[in-house]
């Protein structure tokens, strides 16, 4: 049995298994298909400050090997989250972290003083990469300066763990890899959807209401692989990985990469218990390894 | 028996070809099984392709209680599905059940309708089951486009009255379900009307029903990538906002819904 827990930065994971905003709900919807309390971290929905209605449908195609969403971050608000969603999921030994999104800069900057006072939440992903909302979101993560606006506003509130996720939908992740650390965040995750598009011939229609969508699933690990590897050589800060991890070999290859830890997303559609798996598998390639401490893995890629 | 969601490997006990496009897979339940309701509907895993990535939801059509069976009726509407059409005897197949909200039942002695369109007849199977075992009088209505979508077995004929249109008139009556006379004036005389099928069909007998005052249920087939309520892809608009059809439906009372335009739209 190796030792499994890692540190992101100042915050302690169990392990470094996280589910990935969006695909876990908010952890109880997966309650009869794994222990929630034996996972690194939850990362639940993309929170607003204000209540969101999300997209029309259709929000998802599926493709080869992944599928694109195109969900808009519907979700009840922050007030709601803290009142009535919170309190059913506070007591997990999993670490409860709240993935935030906004339309400017000031709804970010609101919402996550709202959260620094609430206990229970240790930590923050700060959503600057959805596809698929009009304004905000990506909009954010694809200019270092916008980037740099919010990273500053929200950690001049925020005073626990500060977790950026990062836009892959950029020429080179690195400078807002940099950009992200250089304005105080505590760790990125790394990578967010790819955009993309899927198109039904027979009626000439697309396939999303919103024409483009968000590509997720092992059709994106190549590239979510190489943007880790990347950013590992371009910050000092911590490194959450993913994109298209499926099971523990996947989630070993991260760490490779450079990652501390790592996040499982769709693979959560296909398989509703695969994130514990992934925690034992990860256990079981440590031992066949020889490796004593998970901490080991991260960026240890043999060139 | 267990309220309890589940993942599991389930033996496949035999697979029946109804005709060129439907099929129905017999599976055997753990006798731990949880328990099932009308209306719910299972997420099967396709083995073997990354063309078909995404589990298919398909609608419970009948369960066997004394010797927990699950039949699965399917339609071919694309790899996916054409891959299950290949299961035979022997064969394991993954699948995550019992899921969503199904639909409410009836009281002793009340009349009750159940209409279902092509493959939207293979939740009322089990449905009907569960009225008569609840004492209810049931009526049955099948409608298609040619006899290939009547798939109408004599199952059906034993749980109540039944009547089958078809448009092209090639079996049972000419016409669009909604001709028949259920559908018109003898529809006050329901105390509740179910549909699974088209979204034309089902909104049309959705608005007969509204206007005869008679509540109805309809269940709908939206695209879905979990089936457990985490996605929230599946959204359906009603006037409470969005809602999942995967957890607070797929079965809705036809008065919550709001701008419905879902199919023609699935993985396949």
């Amino acid at each position: 049995m190796a030792d499994l827990k890692v540190n992101i930065g100042n915050l302690e994971l169990q392990n470094p298994v996280l589910t990935a905003s969006g695909t876990f709900g908010y952890g109880f919807e997966f309650e009869d298909f794994l222990d929630v309390n034996k996972l690194g971290g939850i990362i639940v929905k993309g929170t607003t400050l204000e209540p969101r209605q999300g997209n029309a449908y259709p929000r998802m195609a599926e493709t080869v090997s992944g599928m694109l969403n195109a969900v808009g971050l519907q979700n009840k608000g922050v007030f709601v989250f803290i009142d009535e969603i919170l309190p059913k999921i506070r007591g997990y030994k999993s670490r409860i972290i709240v993935n935030l999104a906004g339309s400017t800069v000031e709804d970010y900057a609101e919402a996550a003083s709202v959260l620094n006072e609430v206990n229970d939440i240790p930590a923050i992903e700060l959503n600057v990469s959805c596809p698929n909302v009009k304004t905000g979101g990506m909009a954010f993560g694809t200019s270092c300066h916008s980037l740099a606006e919010v990273v500053k506003a929200v950690r001049k509130v925020y005073k626990k763990h500060l977790m950026v996720k990062l836009s892959p939908n950029v020429t080179n992740i690195a400078e807002f890899a940099k950009t992200a650390e250089d304005n105080g965040a505590d760790s990125i995750s790394v990578i967010n959807t790819l955009m993309g598009m899927a198109i039904d011939a027979e009626t000439r229609k697309p396939k999303l209401s919103t024409i483009t969508g968000g590509l997720s699933g092992p059709a994106i690990k190549p590239v979510a692989l190489r943007m880790v590897w990347q950013c590992y050589k371009a910050v000092k800060i911590p490194i959450i990985g993913l994109g298209g991890i499926m099971n523990a070999t996947d989630a070993v290859e991260f760490m490779l990469a450079g990652a501390t830890a790592i996040q499982v997303g769709t693979a959560n559609f296909i398989n509703p218990s695969v994130a514990e798996d992934i925690v034992s598998g990860i256990n079981e390639y440590c031992d066949r390894h020889g490796i004593k401490d998970v901490k080991e893995l991260t960026g240890a890629l043999l060139i | 028996m267990k309220n309890k969601k589940s993942k599991a490997l389930l033996l496949v006990l035999k697979n029946t070809k109804l005709n060129e496009k439907h099929f129905v897979i017999k599976v055997q339940l753990p006798k731990n099984h949880p328990e099932i309701w009308p209306g719910q509907f299972v997420e099967i895993l396709v083995e073997g392709s990354p063309e078909t990535f995404l589990r298919r939801p398909i609608s419970v059509h009948d369960v066997d209680e004394k010797n927990h069976t699950l039949d699965l009726m399917i339609k071919i509407v694309g790899a996916g599905t054409e891959k299950l059409s290949f299961l035979k005897e022997g064969d394991f197949i993954d699948i995550i059940y019992p899921l969503g909200h199904g639909f409410s039942l009836a009281r002793k002695g009340q009349k009750v309708l159940l209409a279902g369109g092509g493959c939207g007849i293979a939740p009322m199977l089990y449905l009907a089951r569960k009225l008569k075992e609840a004492g209810a009088e049931c009526h049955i209505a099948v409608g298609g486009k040619t006899s290939d979508d009547i798939l109408l077995s004599n199952e059906y004929r034993k749980l109540g009255k039944t009547a089958v249109l078809t448009e092209d008139g090639s079996i049972g009556d000419k016409g669009l379900i909604t001709a028949h006379s259920w559908f018109g004036t003898d529809l006050k005389s329901f105390s509740k009307v179910y549909v699974c099928g088209p979204d034309a069909m089902m909104k049309a007998i959705g608005q007969l029903s509204v206007n005869a005052g008679v509540y109805c249920e309809v269940s709908l087939e939206n695209l879905m990538a979990c089936g457990i309520g985490s996605c929230l892809c599946c959204n359906v608009s009603t006037t409470e906002g969005n809602v999942r059809a995967c957890v607070e439906g797929p079965v809705f009372d036809v008065t919550l819904l709001k701008d419905w335009n879902h199919n023609p739209v699935c993985h396949g």
